[in-house]
């Protein structure tokens, strides 16, 4: 049992990617949320002037890379409600009785997890495209990725820290809705975040949405808050530390 | 080596002891059977080989491996059903076998040969490619079972392999398992609280209650402890005549006798029912009823323990939903056939 074992995570990944593809109603139902923010959102603001909206940026250039990262965030959180799923029908013994350690499960749901997750965050990015919304630059798109990537990892690592914790998937449920949205709002992804009272700035600068969408303002719509170089620091120790946290608390779980 | 030893293991909840210093060992290639009601620290059991669990006290090896010590050699070397489905219902049966095989570390030629072979194995060569979600309960417990062989393990354990499944399922399953057993050569220890499971299909049966083993031997082995058939013989009058009568008959082991009915014990009861009828008439005692009663490990459980296996799981559990309708008829305590 090697402490990463590459055919043990292939093998998870390949599960949570088939999964995916073959249930469209999961995926119309993870989009539906997001599209429904960015539609409202995107076209009942557009033209309205905004405190802290960049010079030249439209309302609708500036949502979409929020409503993005909120898709990687909602997406990401399915991935620790599928391990509870998994324990509540019996499927979650089976993984844990097969000689691959524990460390290669959580990289293998951290893979899955993520590519799911980035699927549908590009997919929301390609929805914004009839509604109005333009890339700066073609180039920009594999730095988009990699920004995803890291969103994913430390999203999907705090659901599986969080999923470990707790037992029952109804419970997770409704917790992961009560952090959810409290994390969006607070990622200055719907407004920009000098309009709040200075104490809950401090809060935006913990969450690491907030830098996660304002790295794919930076190289979507061209204006950011932060250099990129901090975005992407921040980003690499966030997911660093959840992915971390999600190995260690899983480490941890009874397998009965 | 024995595929499995265990030495005073003890598994400690916080209000129960689940398992109560059992010592016992299988040997390669056995069909091993632990017939206990719900409750009595089979699944535990099989919890700590399979090293989900860790044990309180004791020690254990299955095919010669430290369950605490040396827990992927463990693993690399048994396969499990649980008592409870473990299947990817949205998956395939083959893409389940698959998933299963990655985890073991099979190369793509031995993952596609295996697959083949234990699809064919378990009749579901031609459902291969379905959803498990359309597979009906025993094609998933079939499915399992061949999961369950995919990394050739040395041990298989089956918790509870026919729960939940239909009396005619449930008799083809233990084809299924027997075949295994035999053309695969694999160890399997499985649970049950089925008595005619453990009766029909194991090699060797541990009686197992309260975290103890109570006995340990053949099935045949086991039965033949209760001393032989009893005959129970209604009776409408005085029975002293007929039991003095009968007294002096050679084949009559041990006579017992309560208000209304003779219980004797006897070999080969069903071949001397007739004699029996004749004495009767002959001393002019009026029968109302005659039963010809085989030794199951029902009886056997009964005699050991003081409880019947139903008794025993109400003791220790509340009723469990899901129980198959037929389990009053297959665990009942009298069987007259067999």
């Amino acid at each position: 049992m090697s402490f990463i074992d590459l055919q043990g995570i292939y093998a998870l990944w390949l599960r949570d990617v088939k999964r995916f593809t073959r249930t469209p109603s999961r995926i119309v139902g993870a989009l539906l949320t997001p599209l429904l923010f960015l539609v409202f959102l995107g076209t009942g603001f557009s033209g309205a002037t905004i405190p802290g909206l960049p010079e030249g940026v439209d309302y609708l250039q500036f949502l979409v890379p929020g409503i993005v990262g909120f898709a990687m965030l909602f997406g990401a959180s399915f991935a620790g409600l599928s391990i509870l799923a998994d324990r509540d029908v019996g499927f979650l013994k089976e993984i844990l009785v097969a000689p691959v350690s524990r460390t290669s499960i959580v990289l293998g749901w951290i893979a899955g997890g993520s590519t799911t997750a980035i699927i549908q965050s590009v997919l929301i990015l390609i929805l914004s495209i009839p509604l109005g919304f333009r890339v700066v630059s073609v180039l920009s798109i594999p730095l988009a990725l990699v920004i995803l990537a890291l969103l994913a990892m430390t999203f999907v690592g705090f659901g599986i820290a969080l999923a470990s914790r707790f037992s029952d998937s109804q419970g997770f449920g409704i917790i992961i809705q009560f952090i959810i949205f409290p994390l969006f709002f607070l990622s200055g992804a719907l407004f920009p975040l000098e309009g709040l009272p200075t104490a809950v700035q401090y809060l935006a600068l913990v969450n690491p949405l907030t830098y996660g969408v304002d790295a794919l303002r930076a190289v979507l719509v061209g204006t950011s808050t932060y250099p990129l170089a901090v975005d992407l620091g921040a980003l690499v120790v966030s997911a660093a530390i959840m992915v971390g946290l999600g190995a260690a608390l899983f480490e941890r779980v009874e397998a009965v | 080596m024995d595929a499995i030893q265990v030495d005073t293991l003890t598994k400690r909840f916080e209000t129960t002891t689940a398992v109560d210093g059992l010592s016992f060992t299988v040997e390669q290639g056995e069909l091993f059977g632990m017939l206990g009601p719900n409750g009595a620290g089979k699944s535990t059991l099989i919890n700590i080989l399979c090293t989900l669990l860790k044990p309180s006290d004791g020690r254990a090896t299955v095919n010669g491996y430290d369950i605490r010590e040396e827990t992927a050699a463990v693993r690399d070397s048994i396969g499990i059903v649980f008592q409870e489905p473990a299947l990817d219902e949205e998956l395939t049966g083959a893409e389940n076998l698959a998933f299963h095989a990655r985890l073991y570390g099979l190369g793509k030629a031995e993952r596609t040969e295996r697959i083949d072979e234990v699809l064919e194995l378990v009749d579901l060569a031609t459902v291969r490619d379905e959803p498990v979600k359309q597979y009906s309960g025993g094609m998933k417990r079939r499915l399992e079972i061949a999961r369950g062989l995919i990394h050739e393990p040395a041990v298989l354990f089956l918790d509870e392999p026919t729960l939940g499944l239909d009396a005619q399922t449930r008799r083809a399953t233990w084809e299924y398992i027997r075949r295994m057993n035999e053309d695969a050569g694999v160890t399997v220890v499985l649970t049950t609280h089925y008595m005619e499971e453990a009766d029909q299909l194991c090699d060797r049966v541990a009686i197992v209650d309260q975290g103890k083993i109570v006995a340990l031997d053949t099935p045949e082995a086991l039965k033949d402890q209760q001393g032989g058939d009893v005959i129970v013989v209604g009776l409408d009058g005085d029975a002293a005549t007929l039991v003095a009568q009968l007294e002096t008959q050679s084949w009559v082991r041990e006579i017992d006798v309560t208000e209304t009915e003779v219980h004797v014990t006897l070999e080969l009861g069903e071949t001397r029912i007739p004699d029996l009828v004749r004495i009767a008439d002959d001393v002019g005692v009026a029968i109302t009823s005659v039963e010809l009663r085989k030794p199951s490990l029902e009886t056997v459980f009964l005699s050991l323990t003081g409880s019947t296996l139903r008794e025993a799981a109400e003791q220790t559990t509340a009723p469990e939903d899901g129980t198959p309708s037929d389990d009053r008829a297959t665990s009942g305590p009298v069987e007259a056939e067999q």
